[in-house]
């Protein structure tokens, strides 16, 4: 069974198409990453597989159609960590995490143990439980990331909906995303990012390569057709190489 | 959802502020100071406390409080720290409510009766509400800061420039209408208590059963919307509580500058902590300002009796100078 499904999925932003009927299938446990160069499509479509947009065609979560489930039941399956996602600096680290599990809580109940037990495993998951207590505005713009991250985490979804996480992230903590991305899939969850940094997104499962809001390509990140898809979209003004057993992009110069 | 021991004790601390100010404020009359204890036994004094300085004085606590509340829901709904229920246009709107009740159906600030207050109060209410949809409507949302803030300017003034209009067709408002646009706490009375009272108690219930809400949206509309927060039905039901606190407060007391801005800023100045927390202490803390302030202007140049509203305007503009400058240095 496909995590998420589409068909003929289409989006319209101010009355412009920007997505020309997807149809894509993200398998379940696993981790895809969408690619592509600016203006793709990449944010719409993660926001459209979320149900954060309005949109034409059938969207399928875990086999159900995204319009049966409810507003409580979606949120709790699927957790959403969006691009420059903004929180107020005055909130302190703990209650912004404690965010990410208002899906499980009763409307005016107090958090359980169960959440702050998964509050607490998800700061300590992005090495942010020492800053518990201090206010957002004290942390840098990569601190705050990996509390937005932990945010993400807490809720323990099934599908998890990322739109550039490493933005502001320094090479040693987006090296700690992937291990906490590893662990989720470990733990059966379904990632589906967008990245930017396209040796970062090689090390994904599968990637979805997509162009002028088509997907052009969708394929295991080791086939050498993504590969090509990849260098092709961006106007083959880069090349994908192995290194170490890794794949490295670099610069092809003119 | 419960707020925690700090929140719990700022606001024992700005309640006991408050009943300072209260009684404080008995004491102020129109000679300046004077101590009420032997109102007990003077049956002339007894009145002049328990019908003019204690529902004025506990009136000025009522509407600060209702403004502080205004202030804090509308930078958590609007994700902006310098909505205020001014800058929304809600105020202007509610004046010109006001203005249009007073000139149809005649009637006095001063007026006591409950359906004469009850009147201004829906009047102000339907003015508010209208303006804050007129601005949203302008703005096309409330996704784009600054479209929202200008919408609000250009809602403020036009509905501004239609009240003076109609103060300027209908001269025998005028009077109260300045009375009105200055600000004083001196129309207040028991009726005037009851109906703020009233609206406090809804509108601090709506607030806090949304605080929920208001803290999701600090994370933008999309995270807000995905972790299942009802946001079209939140939304309203804000727009509703904070119209409404605004309006009460506005009906009752005129235009009371800066209060509904400074009150959240002040809370955020001294703790951290959610929405639960935040909406509880504006409003406390806003009580406890206009409270100040109103004593203050009863008795700093006593007889003379200062509008409420210019000192509030002083005292927060040098307040927020103040807050900016020691913001930039903790930046710098």
């Amino acid at each position: 069974m496909s995590a998420l499904r589409t068909r003929g999925l289409k989006v319209a932003l101010g009355g412009r198409e920007v997505l020309h009927g997807i149809d894509l299938d993200v398998a379940l446990g696993r981790w895809t990453c969408v690619v592509g160069p600016n203006g793709a499509g990449k944010s719409t479509l993660l926001k459209a597989l979320a149900g954060l947009l309005p949109c034409h065609g059938d969207v399928h979560w875990l086999g159900q159609s995204l319009h049966t489930v409810s507003r409580r039941e979606r949120a709790q399956q699927l957790s959403w960590l969006g691009q420059g996602e903004a929180a107020s600096l005055d909130l302190r680290v703990l209650d912004v995490v404690m965010l990410g599990r208002l899906p499980h809580q009763g409307w005016l109940t107090a958090p359980s143990a169960q959440d702050h037990a998964m509050v607490e495993a998800a700061l300590k998951a992005t090495q942010a439980w020492g800053w518990r207590d201090r206010s957002l505005g004290e942390l840098s713009g990569g601190e705050r990331q990996r509390v937005l991250l932990a945010r993400a985490m807490a809720g323990n979804a099934t599908l998890m909906l990322m739109d550039e996480p490493l933005a502001n992230l320094d090479p040693p903590h987006q090296v700690d995303w992937l291990e906490q991305v590893q662990c989720l899939k470990a733990q059966g969850t379904t990632v589906v990012s967008v990245l930017h940094e396209i040796g970062m997104a090689l090390h994904a499962d599968d990637v979805v390569v997509m162009q002028q809001g088509r997907v052009m390509h969708h394929g295991a990140c080791a086939d050498p057709a993504t590969h090509t898809a990849i260098e092709s979209v961006f106007e083959h003004r880069i090349r994908i190489l192995a290194l170490q057993g890794q794949w490295v992009v670099v610069p092809r110069s003119t | 959802m419960t707020p925690d021991r700090t929140v719990w004790a700022w606001s024992m601390l700005l309640l006991m502020a408050g009943a300072a100010g209260v009684a404080l404020g008995t004491a102020v009359g129109s000679q300046g100071w004077e101590v009420w204890w032997g109102a007990a036994q003077d049956p002339v004094m007894r009145q002049i406390v328990l019908d003019i300085r204690l529902p004025r004085s506990l009136g000025a606590w009522l509407g600060g409080a209702l403004l502080g509340l205004a202030g804090a829901i509308a930078q958590g709904l609007f994700r902006n720290p310098l909505a205020d229920p001014y800058l929304l246009g809600s105020a202007s709107g509610a004046s010109l409510g006001v203005s249009l009740y007073l000139s149809l159906f005649g009637g006095s600030l001063l007026a006591t009766g409950w359906w004469v207050r009850l009147g201004m109060t829906g009047a102000a209410f339907v003015g508010a509400v209208l303006a804050v949809l007129l601005t949203l409507v302008l703005a096309r949302g409330v996704q784009q800061t600054l479209r929202l803030l200008l919408a609000g300017v250009v809602v403020g003034v036009v509905l501004g420039a239609l009240a003076s209009l109609v103060v300027l067709f209908e001269p025998q408002v005028l009077q109260a209408m300045q009375g009105f646009m200055l600000g004083s706490t001196s129309f207040v009375g028991w009726t005037s208590c009851g109906l703020m009272a009233l609206a406090l108690g809804v509108c601090l219930a709506v607030a806090w059963a949304l605080a929920r809400v208001l803290d999701a949206l600090t994370l933008g509309e999309a995270t807000a919307q995905s972790l299942g927060m009802p946001l079209p039905q939140a939304r309203l039901l804000l727009v509703a509580a904070f119209s409404l606190a605004t309006a009460a407060a506005v009906a009752q007391m005129g235009l009371i500058a800066f209060v509904g801005l400074a009150a959240p800023h002040a809370v955020r100045s001294v703790l951290r902590c959610t929405h639960v927390g935040l909406l509880l202490l504006s409003g406390l803390m806003g009580g406890a300002l206009l409270l100040l302030a109103d004593v203050l202007a009863r008795g700093l140049l006593a007889p003379q009796d200062l509008p409420v509203g210019v000192l509030t305007a002083v005292l927060g503009g040098v307040y927020l100078l103040w807050r900016m400058n020691t913001a930039s240095e903790g930046r710098a």
